[in-house]
């Protein structure tokens, strides 16, 4: 287990930034080595270092592991965040998909062309408001504890905060009727680990910028 | 564990059918209540079974769970489905996620609208061709066993059947290349639990209509 993980990524949030989270909240330090252009794609493919010649890819315990969750759930199960037994897992596999779906949403609309924006962009508020909000609302409602499973930290309380910083990026109201959430967001955020990710500083992307997006479909081509 | 795992979906493949996949190849037996009409999706609703209002959901050991991936891992993990340990269980994600993006592809080319369809096609018989059928002869080759991996059966092998019947759906041509796939088709449809779902009147779904 020489080493720290190695993420392989485009500067930015993109498919990678969950899975820093992750290792941050596990204060478990990372390296990252930045595609920058068509080439270095080029170079990880000829190399065979991508499956399946994708990116996110992460260097961990001498294996090159692609695909978003796959690497999420080994990092999870590492450090001890993927719940005690099955029937936790089932629950925080549940919630994680959905925040996951709400996620995709976000990303859908940074990389659509621009007359689609603002389409996209109201119906992310609509599913937030009506669908993925109440839902993680009614989860901590009905235990009454501080975090989602099991009574103690887990991924998905990772994953939970990172989308809820997301929806209050694009509308802070968003969040206003939901105070269980509020409450989580403030309690997680307080962690020692969390705290520092949030700070200027870590390895915490910002939001993307158009010269980005353009960048990225140089590299990615869509 | 009283009773059997009930499936909530559409009388159709869609987002179900790899669970179906899943639970036949462990031999569990599981009923299905089909959807049939806007009205069932409401109730569905409204008794608060549906975590996110969609389905797939499926009732299984007390618990109502919706999402395809929460409930194939739930399912893989309770019938020792899942590899051995958390590095065996990576490469199983990692291969599966390769297949459920080749699935969505195929479910895609599907329900979209029909002056989208054959350029859909076209990109699942690339993708199919390019990156994953080769993706997967490549791990077979590379340690040469019956399975991809830890030398027996697991989930993944259950996955990489399903889609490979739908490829050879689509064009039965694209397997021709890659020997060990063909070869690990044959093998994982001979088992007992899969030759069975394999047979008519299983719950195994019919292509879908594309109306």
């Amino acid at each position: 287990m020489a080493g720290k993980p190695v993420l392989y990524y485009f500067n930015g949030r993109g498919r990678m930034e969950c899975i820093r989270w992750l290792l941050a909240a596990a204060g478990v330090e990372f390296e990252e080595k930045f595609v920058e252009s068509p080439e270095d794609l080029e170079k990880l493919i000829k190399d065979g270092s991508l499956m399946f010649q994708q990116i996110p890819m992460v260097e961990i315990d001498g294996m090159r592991l692609v695909q978003t969750r796959a690497i999420l759930n080994y990092i999870a199960t590492k450090y001890n965040l993927y719940g005690k037994d099955a029937k936790e897992r089932a629950l925080i596999d549940m919630y994680t998909e959905g925040i996951l779906d709400l996620t995709e949403m976000m990303l859908q609309v940074v990389i659509s062309l621009p007359d689609q924006r603002e389409a996209k962009i109201s119906l992310i508020k609509e599913k937030t408001k009506n669908r993925y909000l109440p839902a993680y609302e009614k989860v901590l409602k009905s235990h009454g504890q501080d975090y989602l499973v099991g009574n103690r930290l887990t991924r998905v309380d990772i994953h939970l905060l990172e989308v809820l910083l997301y929806v209050e990026e694009l509308d802070s109201s968003l969040l206003a009727p939901f105070p269980l959430l509020k409450a989580l967001k403030s309690r997680i955020s307080s962690l020692p680990n969390v705290k520092k990710f949030l700070q200027p500083g870590s390895q915490r992307k910002p939001p993307i910028t158009a010269k980005q997006i353009e960048e990225a479909r140089k590299i990615f081509k869509f």
